[in-house]
């Protein structure tokens, strides 16, 4: 048994929130700064390369990658050897959230209620996904998500006998109608199989995977390559404004799933794909 | 092709700027997202007037990250465009000639774009901090409860944008996809 302060994940909470909207990873930075090289479009590369602009002046000003600071995704994996002390863990969560929000001079987006829509003016709730995992470390991940891109992303209850064709064209059709709606070149991450509200979540937790780390089942590693060919030859390019480069991966997650069924997700994101890791 | 314009933006520059233009506004805009939206359409509904100017403004859909001390503004990127479509004839009707946004735009938008001569502009999704630097000076002139998704008046100076859609109807996201695809 280990014993973990709450106050801990507050800390560690808060500083990943700031981190995540001024710094971009180092994978996600690795792959925009090669499509520089290859955008095959000249505004497109101009665009790209205000891109990396705007990346120097977060960093060096600290001003936020992008003002859609988002909801903060968080997905807890917890030993099952950990035994958490000093308060509720929940709410030690939403407490990192809000300090990061509130002292890194972070956008407010959240509303309390979907329809009455009050702001809730410290980006609190979260959103926290637990899972418990062997041993007795925390996993913590903290993604950002602004919903320009959020928006597009879409859910397809498809038939068996659809296939695998049938999946290429459910996440090539939500590519082509997010096009300039998404902030391209995007990350889109897939959820294949389970149930509908699986498929969703891993769709989300696939845009998690640094971009540069496929799946290591080789159909769907495949499939991955295969679809971010197709859709960097949309013609959306970056911005939408015509280009090579309008996804930068297709991270796939798969779950068994019911032998009536193949749930698709398709959860798309920005080139501002935030997702900072820590362990504890 | 490159073009320096000023805001508010005249009857005639609107009408020069093709789809394609790479253009730099200097002068002064105003922010308005969804809420504020909402709100101007509920004045008007009741007869009341706007709380700013319409005739040949440009409207920047953008709800920007908090200030740091010393700084007119923080991150201030557009947002999506297509969620202020239902209330965008309206105003364009009332003589809004420019918007700044991302993403496309309904028919009955286009139209309206036509029908009175304005222009529909993208800046770059997702570069709030490169966009933030050509905002010099920032004030909030209603709406002040909404937070970020209050009106603010801005001070801008060589702000880049592209004409997406001009006031012919011509529509650079189709032109490009077109194009390249």
């Amino acid at each position: 048994m280990r014993t973990i302060d709450v106050n801990e994940i507050t800390k560690n909470i808060k500083e990943m929130c700031i981190e995540a909207n001024h710094y971009l990873t180092p994978d996600m930075d690795m792959v925009l700064k090669e499509a520089v090289t290859t955008e095959k479009s000249a505004l497109g590369k101009q665009i790209l390369n205000q891109l990396q602009d705007n990346l120097k002046i977060a960093g060096e000003d600290m001003i936020p990658i992008c003002q859609d600071t988002g909801m903060a995704v968080i997905f807890m994996e917890i030993g099952q050897e950990v035994h958490f002390t000093g308060g509720s863990l929940e709410e030690a969560i939403n407490e990192g959230v809000r300090q990061g929000y509130v002292d890194g001079y972070l956008r407010k987006s959240v509303v309390k209620d979907p329809l009455i829509r009050e702001n809730t003016k410290d980006n609190t709730p979260a959103v926290i996904h637990y899972e418990m995992t062997a041993g007795d470390t925390v996993r913590i991940t903290v993604a950002p998500k602004g919903f320009g891109s959020e928006n597009m992303s879409r859910v397809f209850m498809l038939k068996p006998a659809d296939g695998i064709e049938g999946v290429k064209n459910a996440i090539l059709t939500a590519v082509k109608d997010a096009g300039p709606n998404a902030c391209p070149p995007m990350v889109v991450g897939v959820g294949i199989g389970g149930t509908f509200e699986k498929c969703a979540l891993m769709a989300k937790k696939a845009l998690t995977r640094p971009v540069d780390v496929h799946s290591d089942i080789p159909y769907v590693r495949e499939l991955e390559e295969e679809l971010l060919d197709k859709i960097n030859h949309t013609g959306i390019g970056p911005g939408g404004l015509g280009g090579t480069t309008t996804a930068l991966a297709v991270n796939i997650l798969t779950y068994p799933t019911h032998i009536a069924g193949l749930p698709v997700a398709v959860n798309i994101c920005c080139h501002v794909n935030r997702h900072v890791v820590r362990k504890l | 092709m490159d073009k320096h314009i000023k805001a508010p933006i005249t009857n005639e520059d609107a009408r020069l700027l093709k789809a394609g233009d790479y253009v730099y506004i200097t002068g002064t805009i105003y922010t308005a997202r969804d809420a504020a939206h909402l709100r101007m359409q509920e004045t008007l509904k009741r007869g009341e007037p706007l709380p700013i100017e319409m005739n040949n403004t440009i409207i920047y859909y953008m709800g920007p990250s908090p200030a740091r001390e010393g700084r007119p503004i923080g991150s201030a990127g557009p947002t999506t465009a297509s969620r202020m479509d239902k209330y965008t004839p309206q105003l364009l009707d009332l003589g809004l000639k420019g918007m700044i946004g991302k993403g496309r735009r309904s028919d009955a938008v286009k139209d309206a774009i036509v029908r009175n001569g304005a222009v529909y502009f993208a800046a770059i999704g997702g570069a709030g901090a490169l966009l933030s630097k050509s905002i010099v000076a920032s004030e909030v002139v209603a709406y002040d409860d909404l937070g970020t998704e209050a009106i603010r008046k801005l001070e801008v100076e060589n702000f880049p944008v592209i004409v997406v859609i001009d006031a012919e109807g011509n529509d650079l996201y189709e032109m490009a996809v077109e194009s390249l695809s």
